[in-house]
């Protein structure tokens, strides 16, 4: 085969492997900013927190990162009914959600990137899992189980949560809360309990996803900020609340975001993330598959 | 709505409210003076480096305030637009070899062009995603810096200063008082739009930007023109800062702590009026830089994160809203 194309093929199935982790990172945020429309800017610095913390716990016990990040999930579900419970009672009651709460989760977002950085100093953290560097070939394609494992992952958590958000009574009302939350009031149902639970659901996802990120790469304190655009961007263009848009977006985004750094050199990948921002934004700001508002 | 209708009844005020602006620059200078000459006495260089310090957030607050304060559209990429000011001025310098006062005007035409091409293309949707925009404009600038040989790249760039500038006893004079006065035009900027009709309009968009939009205020133009100011005005707030520090790399220009402050120091001080962001930009700025000598940066920016998320929650007006009692 040409060269050319086996870099090309490469960078595809990389990239689509790199999408497993960006969908799990893209659907918590999917829920809290897509379904709950709370704009949680936080979302990827708790991911790097929950990573920091995989590392830290995973190092002690040696266990595998995503079994820890699993672990820790429900710890994070708690600290983000927490977050909610704040927010609520400080700026959604009172209406005032556009300046003053996005300057909350910002401060927040603050405050965990600072608080790594004096926890655990600059540096990089890694914890590798023995599979870590095990690579299968196929063919001419290169698949690491580095890769491929957080897909897998990715697969279950976000399949068995749109399973559950499509079947179970409290994962509908979540769905009916993003679309008239009054309406949820008239049938004996707290919306205010509904977003709490959601918005514990979409930290708790985060956690995971920080687990999948420490298997992927090494974390540092402010690996959060180049996935802030990453996330958002997914988010936006898989058409805000719907995860399978979220899922198939965060493939695609994988797969542009890779090729363009094989070709074009790896420093290069943040400025993709803000481009096809800017782009859906300007052009289909609804999202590939979303409706029109 | 009638806030709204009450924000654009007034335009008959405003002929009454002109002749005020004479007292406001003339206190202004007075400030001005009796600061620069009050460290004269003191004679301390260190003085004038803390004076700077201060007074480059001033700037940065108040520029952010034009949109975030009055509009209520955040821009989470002051650092952004800071550090397109110091490398415009850094790329002056290597290109042309002009000097300190060209490289003000040349970042405030290119941050100002930045702040209008990043609000044409996400101002026409909802605020969250030019917050959002804003945020990654600064993660991509930095990348792009980071990049690019000309000026330093990861290395970073060496601006020689000047070992002194005529009138003025040393260099570090010399920039205070450069900034000094770019901090009360760019207040009295703050001021004047916040007296306009562009303020007015603005006003009313963070009331309710439909019932601004459905009584006939232009709501996309007056953003689009808040959006060049402020850009424009934190370009100018970074344009001396290779100067300052003789040294700049992509890490100290595009520092998450100018983000954090210029959102801070508004929102502390009391954001939407003019005073609140240099109320909050004088407290905050004075209690970091005394805290940077007492204890280390990182703890001093943690602390200013907890100052934002405390008080945004219990005094969302600010320092001034205690003053004006609640609403």
């Amino acid at each position: 085969m040409h060269p050319d194309l086996v870099l090309l093929l490469n960078g595809v199935v990389s990239g689509l492997l790199l999408g497993g982790l960006y969908a799990i990172a893209a659907s918590g945020l999917a829920i809290s900013f897509g379904m709950l429309d709370i704009v949680n800017i936080a979302h990827p610095a708790l991911m790097v927190a929950s990573a920091f913390a995989v590392v830290a716990v995973g190092t002690w016990l040696g266990l595998d990162p995503l079994l820890v990040a699993v672990l820790l999930a429900p710890l994070f579900y708690v600290l983000g009914t927490g977050i909610y419970a704040a927010y609520h009672h400080f700026f959604e009651r009172r209406g005032d959600e556009a300046l003053q709460g996005l300057a909350f989760f910002f401060g927040i977002m603050f405050i965990v990137e600072v608080g790594l950085v004096m926890a655990f100093g600059p540096e990089q953290r890694f914890l590798d899992p023995p599979y870590a560097f095990v690579t299968w070939r196929l063919g001419e394609i290169d698949v690491p189980l580095r890769m491929l494992v957080p897909l897998l992952l990715a697969a279950v958590v976000v399949g068995s949560l749109l399973l559950w958000l499509r079947s179970s009574f409290t994962g509908l009302a979540i769905a009916a809360v993003a679309q008239d939350a009054e309406a949820l009031r008239l049938m004996a149902v707290d919306p205010v309990r509904v977003k709490r639970l959601a918005f514990g659901i979409s930290v708790a996802l985060g956690a995971v996803a920080g687990g999948a990120l420490v298997v992927v790469q090494p974390v540092e304190p402010t690996s959060g900020q180049i996935f802030i655009g990453r996330v958002f961007a997914i988010c936006i263009m898989g058409g805000m609340g719907s995860l399978p848009g979220c899922v198939a977006a965060a493939l695609l985004f994988g797969v542009v975001e890779n090729v363009t750094a094989s070709f074009a050199g790896p420093s290069w990948s943040p400025a993709v993330a803000f481009g096809w921002l800017l782009l859906v934004l300007a052009v289909r700001p609804q999202g590939l598959f979303g409706r029109t508002a | 709505m009638s806030t709204t209708a009450a924000a654009l009844a007034v335009p008959p005020r405003s002929a009454a409210a002109r002749p005020r602006h004479l007292p406001f620059w003339l206190g202004a200078a007075v400030l001005g003076a009796g600061l620069f000459l009050a460290l004269r006495l003191v004679g301390n260089e260190y003085g004038y480096y803390a004076g700077y310090f201060i007074l480059q957030y001033v700037v940065l607050a108040s520029a952010w305030n034009i949109l975030g304060g009055y509009a209520g559209y955040v821009n989470f990429g002051a650092a952004g637009f800071m550090a397109t000011g110091a490398y415009t001025a850094i790329v002056l310098r290597k290109a042309t070899g002009l000097d300190l006062l060209p490289g003000i005007l040349a970042a405030a035409a290119v941050a100002g062009l930045l702040g209008l091409g990043t609000g044409y293309l996400t101002l026409r949707l909802r605020g969250v995603y030019f917050s959002i925009a804003t945020l990654c404009l600064a993660v991509v600038l930095h990348t792009l810096v980071v990049n690019w040989d000309y000026v330093g790249g990861s290395r970073g760039a060496y601006i020689v200063r000047p070992r002194e500038v005529p009138p003025f006893t040393s260099y570090g004079e010399y920039l205070f008082v450069v900034m000094l006065v770019l901090a009360i035009l760019t207040v009295g900027i703050a001021r004047a739009v916040q007296h306009s009709r562009i303020g007015r309009g603005l006003q009313a968009i963070r009331d309710n930007e439909r019932a601004a939009e459905a009584v006939g205020v232009p709501t996309l133009r007056l953003k689009l023109v808040a959006a060049t100011l402020c850009g424009a005005l934190m370009g100018v707030a970074g344009a001396p800062l290779p100067y300052y520090s003789g040294y700049l790399n992509p890490d100290a220009a595009f520092s998450l702590s100018y983000a954090v402050n210029a959102i801070a120091m508004p929102l502390i001080g009391g954001a939407g009026t003019w005073a609140g962001p240099v109320i909050g930009a004088v407290l905050l700025g004075a209690l970091q830089q005394a805290a940077t000598v007492t204890i280390s940066s990182a703890l001093n920016l943690w602390i200013v994160g907890w100052m934002l998320v405390v008080f945004v929650a219990l005094a969302p007006r600010g320092i001034l809203g205690w003053f004006q009692g609640r609403r």
